[in-house]
């Protein structure tokens, strides 16, 4: 809890400067209002979005990563995580790949949900045709089992960091687009949405306007649930060695690389599947805990 | 049979909240006390608590509620529930979301028998097909086996009572339960509970907003406000002299008032001219009809500045009509002239201006406004949209925009979600002003609303005909709605105009029958008016009365 406050309290002071103490009690009020296991998610969260962002700059102080001949090495002080296969530091591994794992999870799911959530509020506004084949179009992407589809798409284009982001990204445009589109045809249904439509408003008007913000909230829960299925899949790929390639790895490929150290008794296998569960765990309890998702309905401000 | 009802200073909280404060009144054995008031006034929050219950968040925090020799609210959670479908029971104000619908009618009637271990069976199932025969449903032997979407709605609420009563209960609560039907439906459901009251001599507590109704249940009326007694008196006393000022505000709103409208139908311009009308939903055949037809050869002539009533049961087709006219749904015949010129089928079709002069207003003012726009968002968008306002004169509109329709200027920076349902719908008909409509398509805007409200709304809507000269297509399910904004009034039926009444019309006939019976099944605010109806309907032939049916 004190390492969340601390570490947004910059933040805050940043906005304060344009609308005085107003804006930063209501960010802390905010803060207050994910309630505790919220906020043990949230210091997760930010602990792995600073690994990402900071590792670089923290391994160069650090030891290199240079192996030794100390290989699966236990806990100890030198090696605060033990060390890998090749006697590297583990934490330094996986710190290196909380960039990969982070970094492209987010922009793959960012990626699927935005797709699926744009197109489902044009199937529901414009309705008719464009709804039965964007519908019927994406059905058929589901029926391909997403392994395989993977399997496929990296035979064919290799495995680039961009490639798994847009790969990982179609395979979930189903599911969101799914969910966006029975949230965007329920709220197109309503008086207000045909208000709009008998004032003459175009389909984009309605689809930005009328239909996303009301379901902006149930999507964002999705959005962090997609962000675990897409952590999952990539962990996954990487364990089949299809993912990100060595000498860089992301925790996928780390758990695979060190397999070994289940029969040795070393921690560098447990450690990166440790930090996968932790940053799926987060998520949820963010998302879960989302302060005034439903407020709105309430009627609240 | 009935036991009598002593509450003491009963109080429920809702956290910070005192929802109902220190409330006492008493019913005696076999009477029937209405509780009666506007929406969060505590009503079925003082109903539940009879039954020793509070909803969600709620909490009883004082008080005592005796039933007999029962203490109902010293007693533990099993002892309540004990008590509950046996001792004291409940009929919920829809049937329809209160039956499970896979489940028979018979298995659910019986349950509390069943549940308490009251009787056999076959006991309870004998003694329910004699409660069906009291409550006057037809075929009371057989009508058990059905399952709930097999039965009319005013069927379901008298199914639904018998439930209530299969357990002799010594307290019978009923919360709305005629709110949700039709007039001609309710009056039959309305003299089916007052016989097995009467009859069975059982205590009851009645919840309703509507004075008329009561009126003819209630031995006494309790008007509550905001949680607190307003007056606790015998019906006819509250009827003929009410002591208290928002009981006074109560009967004002409930008795009809003409609303002028001040302006001559007859010699001002015809703005919409429907034509042999007819819409339905579903595939087209090769003949270009749809497979149900919704409506049928509609004619109607509206002038401007007139208001014209479009009254009807539910499934009459009322709200059809006006969609067609708005574009909403492409009629399969007919036309819709609009001030001289023949209006495109569908919205896509026709031009800015016209979809400018046609403005509809919806019934849920929930569901009418954006929950994640302001209020101010939601009136700058049709200025914007069809006049290209911004900046000052925007302001300016949008503050006029408020005043018209008497809300203060604050409201706009809100949310709907903190608005009351009264003033929704003032921003709801705001919105619809604000493109400075010629036509405005009222679809029953004030049913949602409580008496008093729907009053306020009214004479809003009469004053704005006044004084702006828009016209009103207004459509409503209640003819005493109708008669006070109205010029005149079309009766439908199952898609078909059956006949229309002037406003000079409306106490003199002969009217079409379907029309009389409408205007004689609205309850009248005074005591005895359904114990008139049941000598009339006596006197009255079987063979008419199956022709008005």
């Amino acid at each position: 809890m004190e390492t969340t406050t601390s570490t947004l309290a910059p933040d805050a002071t940043a906005s304060a400067a344009a609308a005085p103490p107003a804006r930063r009690s209501n960010l802390l009020r905010r803060l207050g209002g994910f309630g505790p296991s919220g906020l043990l998610g949230l210091a997760v969260l930010l602990f792995w979005v600073l690994a990402a962002l900071l590792g670089p700059w923290l391994l160069s102080h650090s030891m290199a990563a240079a192996g030794t001949s100390n290989v699966f090495a236990p806990i100890s002080a030198a090696h605060w995580l033990g060390t890998d296969y090749l006697g590297r530091d583990m934490l330094a591994r996986v710190i290196e790949g909380a960039r990969y794992t982070v970094g492209v999870a987010l922009l793959a799911t960012l990626l699927a949900s935005g797709t699926g959530t744009v197109l489902a509020l044009l199937a529901a506004a414009s309705g008719r045709w464009i709804d039965a084949v964007l519908s019927r179009g994406l059905d058929t992407l589901t029926a391909i089992p997403s392994k395989m589809f993977a399997l496929i798409m990296v035979a064919g284009f290799g495995s680039s960091v961009p490639m798994l982001v847009v790969m990982a990204g179609i395979i979930y445009v189903p599911g969101a687009y799914r969910i966006a589109r029975s949230l965007a045809v329920n709220i197109n249904a309503l008086d207000y949405v045909t208000v709009a439509r008998t004032r003459g408003e175009g389909t984009l008007y309605i689809m930005l306007r009328e239909i996303l913000p009301n379901i902006a909230g149930p999507m964002l829960a999705d959005l962090g649930l997609r962000f675990v299925y897409v952590v999952l899949l990539l962990a996954s790929l990487s364990f089949l060695g299809l993912g990100i390639q060595p000498p860089v790895a992301d925790w996928g490929s780390l758990v695979r690389e060190n397999i070994g150290a289940l029969a040795m008794g070393g921690a560098s296998v447990i450690v990166p599947a440790l930090a996968i569960a932790s940053l799926t765990i987060a998520v949820n309890l963010v998302i879960d805990n989302l302060p005034g998702r439903s407020a709105r309905e309430r009627g609240a401000r | 049979m009935g036991a009598p009802l002593t509450v003491q200073g009963l109080s429920i909280c809702a956290g910070a909240n005192t929802l109902v404060d220190n409330l006492s009144f008493s019913v005696q054995p076999g009477e029937v006390l209405a509780l009666i008031g506007e929406s969060g006034s505590g009503k079925t929050t003082t109903a539940l608590a009879l039954m020793g219950y509070a909803r969600h968040g709620c909490r009883i925090s004082a008080g005592r509620v005796q039933i007999g020799d029962t203490d109902v609210l010293a007693l533990d959670a099993a002892q309540q529930r004990s008590l509950r479908g046996r001792t004291v029971s409940y009929i919920a104000q829809s049937a329809a979301a209160s039956f499970n619908p896979s489940r028979t009618i018979m298995d659910q009637v019986v349950e509390p028998t069943v549940i308490h271990g009251l009787c056999k069976r076959a006991e309870a199932e004998a003694k329910a097909v004699q409660l069906f025969r009291e409550l006057a449903l037809p075929d009371p032997e057989t009508i058990g086996a059905r399952y709930p979407h097999q039965v009319s709605g005013g069927q379901l609420q008298r199914l639904m009572a018998a439930m209530a009563l299969i357990g002799d209960p010594e307290l019978v609560i009923l919360d709305e339960p005629t709110t949700a039907l039709d007039v001609t439906t309710q009056i039959e459901v309305l003299r089916a509970f007052r016989r097995v009251v009467r009859e069975r001599r059982a205590t009851a507590v009645y919840v309703s907003h509507d004075l008329a109704v009561v009126a003819q249940m209630a031995d006494h009326i309790l008007v509550l406000r905001n949680g607190r007694m307003s007056e606790l008196n015998a019906t006819g006393q509250i009827l003929a002299a009410p002591a208290d000022d928002y009981t006074k505000c109560l009967l004002a709103a409930a008795r009809p008032a003409v609303r002028a409208s001040g302006q001559a139908s007859g010699d001002s311009e015809l703005l919409l001219d429907v034509q042999e009308l007819s819409c339905g939903y579903g595939a087209v055949d090769a003949k270009g009809q749809p497979a149900k037809i919704i409506l049928e050869d509609i004619n109607l002539k509206l002038y401007r500045g007139q208001a014209i009533g479009v009254i009807g049961e539910s499934g009459s087709g009322k709200t059809t009509l006006a969609r067609a006219v708005a574009g909403l749904l492409k009629p399969c015949h007919g036309t819709v002239m609009f001030d001289g010129h023949a209006l495109e089928p569908t919205l896509q079709q026709r031009e800015r201006e016209q979809l400018r002069r046609i403005q509809i207003v919806f019934q849920m003012a929930d569901t009418a406004l954006n929950p994640s726009q302001t209020i101010w968002r939601i009136l700058a968008r049709p200025l914007q949209f069809y006049k290209g306002l911004r900046g000052e004169p925007l302001k300016r509109r949008i503050h006029e925009l408020l005043d018209l329709v008497k809300l203060p200027h604050t409201v706009a920076d809100r949310l709907p979600g903190g608005l009351s349902g009264g003033q929704k719908q003032r921003v709801n008909l705001a919105r619809a002003l604000a493109a400075e409509p010629d036509l405005i398509l009222c679809d029953e805007v004030t049913s949602a609303l409580d008496t008093v409200v729907a009053a306020a709304v009214l004479d809003l809507m009469a004053e704005l005909r006044r004084e702006l000269g828009v016209s009103y297509l207004f459509i409503s399910h209640d003819l005493h709605t109708v008669r006070s904004v109205c010029d005149e009034i079309v009766v439908m039926q199952h898609g078909r105009k059956l006949s229309q009444v002037a406003r000079a019309d409306y106490e003199r006939g002969p009217h079409h029958p379907y029309y009389q019976l409408l205007a004689r099944s609205v309850p009248e605010l005074r005591q005895g008016w359904l114990d008139d109806m049941d000598r009339a309907a006596a006197a009255a032939t079987p063979s008419t009365r199956k022709a008005l049916a």
